[in-house]
């Protein structure tokens, strides 16, 4: 879809960026030392960090990526708020308060606070910059895809924008503007997702689409072709006849004014067609449906998709519905969702066909209708299907287990007073992002009904589905989803400074630094990361955010949380055994997932049949891997002479 | 006074810690279960998730048993704030 620059957004944006950019140079003047910068004194309210972890977590991927996800294949987005949630308990009951009393500014420090180990501070740094990495890119994609309908640049241009407004909050008062930032971010997020979900409920679930919008047609194949002016076209490559068919799936006419309408059977052989989309690429020009993309005369856009096209008991509008209410209609509803394909003509040209799949609503509120979750579907039948079911098990225990071990979320457990704050901050943090998810589910739905959804970006569903409300909402949340990602990539730019500058610098190359000295050479590290993040944002431009946070999920449980927990809860642990379980976690699951299939297509561009790695997602192997790890090396090296006695204090024993 | 090489939360601890500590595996573990349940059941029983349940409106049991598992989260973190406060106390109480 092509979006327009209009004022609105923009004033809206420029609007929030400024007052986000007044804060953090408002509090510059008052974090001049380390503590200040990677810690804010230890002097955030609880409740404040309660919502700046709602901020600092409910990451593009969540807010744009579960959307997106629920509007494109139903319940399978849920998935992710769920587990991701899940995350929390572990947060919660094992890990905060022992983190809290054990450590001073970086996850880092309270993994070796016993031991005093250069190994340990060594691997933990390693692994908090690589996690954080992982978790930049999603970030950075998320900011590309939102800039161009806001405001009408091209990605790399919000990918850059993110980059230099996030490093100019981190850089002038590390971590106490950050933590308002998302403490801002967190509370806007979630009162406007509410109104938003507030006015999907009041609007109802209706047949009729905008007045305006495209009607995608069903009709019979012989009055297609018996339309005045119409032309037949030959079909060749993968357009043709499959052996052993009668028909060709696709039948592709050519109109007067020169578009091509491209029709697909509504079943293999059956008479009836239906209108479909196309894009293809030509010598660099996009076309679509055979004519120059855009939208003057002679050219042609993509239509908005999403709509309901049978409601329950013959209806056409039912008018304002409960939360439940709105769920069990969509349930016995009928929604035209969109598939797509890329055919390959004999010329070369390849042509992405999206076609519409009238779906039962009763088969979108269940697991199985998206890619990446099609394993757990009772209608998947292929020879996988046990690997496809391992896969989801995988990703389930890595959205577990990865919450609790994500550095950018660690470093917070040091904003507060103490383990009591800790906690119930957490409380509210899951609080809020608990409530958040319930509603990601509303609009998600909202999204997939509302007849504006754009058919080649699914992250842009949830801003979409608030124009449809108008553009002030739609300015209002599209800033938010910026912001947002502000708020996230602040944290993470922030964990990776700690890392290399408190980490890496003071304690493993005990380098002699003033005070003064580490805090600027945390800013110089923030601009570095700030510049990595902004290069890998543009590479991997293509990929789904969501799939890519899953992927630092993996990393980050399979590489931190074995040596968090053991730490805590086996007294015979040694340093030795959490340096082994951290390098052995962390080379595992990368090494795994750049070998696995969603690696060989979307970067490497290689057919994913051949990748090494027998499912994606590593979590179910090299978290117990992390874990073996830890207890056989512990077991082989003898524990220092205090170590029992305080790994048991760390439990409180 | 604190140097800045102090930990933020040092000379804080909770007395009640080692009970508390107890508290949230049970409650950790008791999630599990539930989370465990949820995640087996869309693997191996996926046709049982699109059952309509009446309680509930007859919205299916995947989406009952989703937001249940997002509202038992927060139902188990007030729980587990509720009963270290009352154990810090009894704690406190205790050492007076």
């Amino acid at each position: 879809m092509i979006y327009h620059f209009t004022w609105p957004p923009f004033i809206v944006f420029c609007l929030f960026v400024g007052a986000v950019l007044a804060i953090s140079f408002y509090f510059g003047s008052k974090a001049k030392s380390a503590k200040g910068y990677y810690a804010a004194h230890g002097q955030i309210h609880w409740f404040v960090n309660g919502v700046a972890f709602a901020g600092d977590y409910l990451s593009a991927a969540s807010f744009l990526g579960i959307c997106g996800m629920i509007a494109f294949y139903g319940y399978d987005g849920f998935l992710y708020s769920i587990g991701y949630l899940a995350g929390w308990i572990v947060a919660l009951f094992v890990i905060a308060e022992p983190l809290k009393r054990l450590g001073k500014f970086t996850f880092a420090d309270a993994l070796d606070k016993k031991f005093n180990s250069r190994g340990i501070k060594l691997a933990a740094a390693i692994s908090t910059l690589i996690v954080s990495i992982f978790y930049l890119i999603p970030q950075m994609v998320g900011a590309g895809a939102l800039v161009k309908p806001l405001l009408g640049f091209p990605e790399y241009v919000g990918v850059v924008l993110v980059g230099v407004v996030v490093v100019l909050i981190v850089v002038t008062a590390g971590m106490v503007s950050t933590t308002y930032v998302q403490f801002i971010k967190g509370s806007l997020l979630v009162i406007f997702c509410l109104i938003l979900t507030v006015m999907i409920l009041n609007r109802g679930l209706t047949t009729q689409g905008e007045p305006g919008a495209h009607e995608f047609r069903t009709a019979k194949l012989e009055e297609v072709l018996a339309k005045p002016g119409a032309q037949a076209l030959a079909l060749d490559g993968d357009w043709a006849i499959k052996p052993g068919e009668t028909f060709a799936l696709y039948v592709r006419v050519k109109n007067d004014d020169g578009s091509i309408t491209t029709w697909r059977r509504t079943a293999k052989d059956a008479p009836m067609v239906m209108e479909t989309q196309t894009l293809a690429s030509i010598k660099g020009a996009d076309f679509v449906n055979g004519l120059p993309k855009g939208q003057g005369p002679g050219e042609a856009d993509l239509a908005p998709v999403g709509r309901i096209s049978k409601l329950p008991d013959g209806k056409t509008s039912t008018g304002p519905l409960g939360p439940l209410q709105y769920l069990s209609t969509l349930q016995n509803s009928e929604v035209v969702l969109w598939g797509s394909e890329v055919l390959k003509a004999k010329d070369g040209v390849k042509t992405t066909v999206y076609y519409p799949k009238p779906t039962k609503g009763s088969a979108i509120m269940v697991p199985g209708g998206s890619p990446t979750f099609a394993g757990v579907s009772p209608k998947y039948t292929k020879p996988d299907a046990l690997l496809k079911k391992v896969d989801f098990l995988s990703l389930m225990l890595a959205l577990f287990c990865g919450t609790a071990s994500l550095p950018h979320i660690l470093i917070r457990y040091y904003t507060v007073k103490d383990q009591a704050a800790a906690r119930k901050s957490t409380v509210v943090g899951i609080g809020a992002i608990g409530f958040f998810y319930v509603l990601t589910l509303f609009l998600g739905l909202g999204a997939m009904t509302s007849g504006a959804i754009d058919i080649t970006n699914n992250a842009m569903s949830a801003p979409l589905l608030a124009r449809t409300f108008g553009p002030m909402l739609f300015a209002v949340i599209s800033a938010i989803a910026f912001t947002t990602v502000l708020g996230t990539v602040s944290g993470l730019i922030l964990a990776s400074s700690g890392a290399v500058a408190h980490d890496l610098m003071t304690n493993y190359l005990q380098m002699e630094m003033s005070d003064h000295a580490k805090v600027r050479a945390g800013k110089i590290v923030a601009v570095i990361v700030g510049i990595i993040a902004i290069i890998l944002g543009i590479m991997f431009k293509e990929m789904n955010p969501t799939f890519l946070v899953g992927w630092a999920f993996n990393v980050a449980a399979s590489a931190n949380l074995p040596a968090l927990v053991m730490l805590l809860f086996w007294k015979r642990t040694t340093k030795q055994g959490i340096t082994a379980a951290i390098t052995v976690g962390l080379i595992s699951s990368l090494a795994w997932l750049l070998l696995s299939g969603p690696a060989y297509t979307s970067v490497y561009h290689l057919d994913a049949k051949n990748a090494l790695a027998p499912f994606s997602q590593p979590g179910i192997v090299t978290i117990p891997l992390g874990f073996l790890v830890l207890i056989v090396v512990s077991l082989l090296t003898k524990p220092q002479a205090s170590v029992e006695r305080r790994a048991f204090e760390a439990v409180g024993g | 006074m604190k140097s800045d090489n102090t930990p933020a939360g040092a000379g804080n601890e909770d007395v009640g810690l080692p009970r508390n500590a107890r508290l949230g595996l049970g409650l950790f573990f008791l999630y599990l279960l539930i989370y465990a349940g949820f995640v087996a059941l869309n693997a191996f029983a996926a046709e049982a998730m699109g059952k309509p349940v009446a309680a509930f409106g007859g919205v299916n049991f995947a989406i009952v048993y989703g937001m249940g598992l997002i509202i038992a989260a927060f139902v188990l973190a007030l729980i587990y704030m509720a009963l270290c406060k009352d154990i810090g106390d009894a704690a406190s109480e205790g050492e007076r």
